[in-house]
């Protein structure tokens, strides 16, 4: 289990956005433990919003949301923040439409459920590419 | 469970009634569409055919008959003729004479044959003054024969056949002459009745045909080779007095109630004092005719036949086609239900799965969480420490493993794609195995592998090859349920193929199934548990792969399918072979 962030001075900003409140509160916990500085949104409306207000390094997207769906707000948060690295969490079976985000600018994506290890792992190798804290 | 069952069975019954009934529909059909025709032309030609056979027989013994009453009729004529030239060429003084007599009945019987028997002269009062011939009839007295008195009155007479005092059938041709005194007398000759009657009796047709001579009163005036009934038609009439006309012939046939029916044929002789008449049996006389009849009924019987066993052996032949027709029809609808449902329930069990996962993903990381708070200081002395960890290691694991049943349900759920991918055949084949061996344990089958791990990737749909695998060993579990057994399953690469083979240790498949196990809708599992279209597909499949599937079974011993896929090398990985239990 990775415990710590390669870089403990730098805290990146991340932003949950899934609809799953319980999953988006104890992810939310593990990766602030983990050292993210990390707020959250329960639909892409509230994603958006929370773009609108903060910068973030980085940001987990759920593909299969209600109302607004993954892709649609995927496309907005590129648009709003170009630099944003977002890594998506997609069901099993949605992988083509994984696929189809990386097209748009997706940094990876996971299934869900994932091993926290690798979804760090991931995270932090975006916020290499988005150069955080440099 | 017993009213299903005596459902289906009278359900079965219905059916096999139902094809009885479009089998006897079908052979009555046929054989009247076909016998019809055949029964009509039969009757028409051999109407036609009977009636002018018939006219033919009339026709040729009409003919014949009227040759032999003119021949008849001459001969009488001529000897009359014989007769009466004698009478008028010499005197009755002249004639009075038995040598000069002798001398003329030589001389008639050198120019005519032994026709006339005999020559006598006869005076007015009856007495044969001068004779010649082999009797001794010299003075014999006429008087009061019927001959004499008959003759006496007229110029010529020809008297029927009678016995006279010779005591054997002739009869006698007279001529009346007078002298010049005015004294009458006969020159009367007696005529061979054996000459005479061969004439008639040459008229022959067949084996029973033949011609005799009757006089008014019903005697015969030649010898008939068969019985005659006299007393009926023609005959009849004749002896009542009907008079005939010279040319007068009539073709008369006549039925008798206890059989034996005659064709007869008469004509008059002797200016209609006699009747010459011919008779023979009908079956003789239409022997063709009966012999065209019975060909014809035997053309007819035999033909008849060969239509009805033919109608009958295309209406089984027809009907089997049909009930085969219907059954598949009956099996695509199942097949259609049974895809439906499956279809539903592949759908809800991805809902499900999806719907889990949530659930799931947070019981994990709550169990994350409990771990990463456990890595405090103030719970690190905790005595429980190490149970804490446990358990959640477990949560962990299990967690896990509901990912993994999930993510199979889902693949198991997804639709068949056939997007062509670069495919590692071993994972294919040990997710196969993963997704069965559930099922395989409760049918108690243990897998085996026997799987080449420098085996290449090649460029197939995953979710084809997939359905494939599944499909064979789904059936291999099938084959082995209830009592158990092993399905192995190995692959390894030859010539440019990738072989896969799925064996099983089961009963086995009998060498008649062999042939058609790839056959659509061919099944020997039992009615709605099997659609026989699963080889078929998997046959498709890999045909259209390019490669080839088989299949060799002993019974009793067990089966094994043969999967041929081309190669498509894309990397190899070269870490050997391994063979391991994978349940």
């Amino acid at each position: 289990m990775t415990d710590q962030p390669s870089d403990k001075t730098y805290q990146p900003k991340l932003l949950i956005v899934d609809d799953e409140e319980g999953y988006v509160n104890i992810l939310a916990k593990r990766l602030t433990k983990r050292n993210f500085l990390v707020k959250t949104a329960l639909s892409g409306a509230q994603g958006i919003q929370q773009l609108r207000k903060n910068d973030f390094d980085v940001a987990i997207l759920d593909l299969k949301m209600e109302g607004m769906d993954g892709i649609e707000v995927l496309k907005i948060f590129k648009q709003m923040a170009p630099q944003l690295e977002i890594v998506m969490l997609t069901g099993h079976g949605s992988e083509q439409a994984a696929r189809e985000g990386i097209k748009f600018g997706a940094f990876d994506y996971l299934t869900k459920p994932c091993e926290l290890d690798e979804l760090v792992e991931k995270l932090l190798q975006a916020c290499k590419r988005r150069g955080c804290g440099e | 469970m017993k009213d299903a069952n005596s459902s289906g069975a009278r359900e079965h019954q219905d059916q096999a009634k139902y094809y009885r009934s479009l089998t006897i529909n079908m052979v009555l059909i046929i054989v009247v569409v076909s016998i019809m025709p055949l029964v009509l032309a039969s009757v028409t030609i051999g109407y036609f055919f009977d009636v002018s056979y018939k006219e033919k027989v009339a026709d040729h013994v009409v003919t014949l008959i009227k040759k032999h009453q003119q021949s008849i009729d001459g001969f009488l004529r001529q000897r009359v003729a014989n007769i009466r030239s004698l009478a008028r060429i010499f005197t009755f003084d002249q004639l009075n004479n038995d040598t000069f007599l002798k001398e003329r009945l030589i001389v008639l019987q050198e120019e005519y044959g032994p026709i006339f028997v005999d020559i006598g002269l006869v005076d007015d009062k009856g007495i044969q003054v001068a004779y010649a011939g082999p009797y001794s009839l010299k003075n014999a007295d006429y008087s009061k024969s019927e001959w004499f008195r008959q003759s006496i009155e007229t110029d010529v007479y020809v008297s029927d056949v009678f016995f006279g005092l010779r005591g054997i059938p002739h009869f006698i041709i007279a001529v009346r002459r007078e002298t010049e005194d005015g004294k009458k007398w006969i020159l009367r000759a007696t005529v061979d009745f054996e000459s005479f009657n061969s004439l008639v009796e040459n008229v022959r047709i067949g084996k029973t045909g033949f011609a005799f001579i009757l006089n008014r009163k019903g005697e015969f005036q030649t010898k008939p080779r068969f019985e005659v009934s006299k007393t009926t038609g023609p005959f009849l009439e004749f002896m009542s007095g009907k008079l005939f006309r010279s040319d007068q012939i009539e073709y008369v046939e006549q039925s008798f109630e206890s059989g034996g029916d005659t064709i007869n044929v008469i004509a008059p002789l002797k200016g209609g004092d006699w009747l010459l008449a011919f008779q023979q049996n009908s079956s003789d006389a239409y022997k063709v005719l009966e012999y065209a009849r019975y060909i014809t009924l035997g053309i007819f019987w035999f033909g008849g036949l060969g239509v009805i066993i033919v109608a009958i052996l295309l209406s089984k032949r027809m009907v089997r086609h049909i009930a085969r027709a219907d059954l598949e029809k009956e099996m695509m609808n199942e097949q259609v239900i049974e895809a439906g449902k499956l279809a539903s329930l592949g759908e809800l069990a991805a809902g499900i799965a999806h719907e889990i996962n949530n659930p799931v993903a947070i019981m994990a990381e709550e169990a994350g969480w409990i771990e990463d708070l456990l890595t405090e200081e103030e719970f690190k002395e905790s005595e429980n420490l190490d149970e804490f960890k446990r358990a959640l290691n477990q949560i962990r694991t299990q967690g896990k493993r509901c990912k993994e049943i999930t993510h199979k349900l889902l693949s198991f759920a997804r639709k068949t794609d056939p997007t062509v991918k670069n495919v590692q055949l071993n994972e294919m084949i040990e997710d196969v195995v993963s997704l069965s061996e559930q099922r395989a344990k409760y049918a108690n089958v243990k897998f085996f592998s026997d799987l080449d791990e420098n085996l290449p990737t090649v460029d197939v749909s995953p979710s084809e090859i997939q359905q494939v695998l599944l499909n064979l060993v789904n059936n291999a579990v099938d084959a082995l349920e209830p009592k158990g057994g092993k399905i192995t399953i190995s692959s390894k690469v030859q010539n440019d193929f990738i072989v896969i083979d799925v064996a099983d240790d089961g009963p086995g498949i009998p060498k008649a199934n062999l042939s058609r196990i790839f056959d659509p809708f061919f099944t020997t599992k039992p009615v709605g548990k099997g659609t026989g279209l699963g080889l078929s597909i998997c046959y498709g499949i890999i045909k259209k792969m390019g490669g080839e599937i088989s299949v060799s079974s002993a019974v009793s011993i067990g089966t094994t399918f043969h999967i041929r896929v081309p190669l498509g090398i894309k990397k190899t990985e070269n870490n050997g072979d391994q063979t391991q239990e994978m349940t």
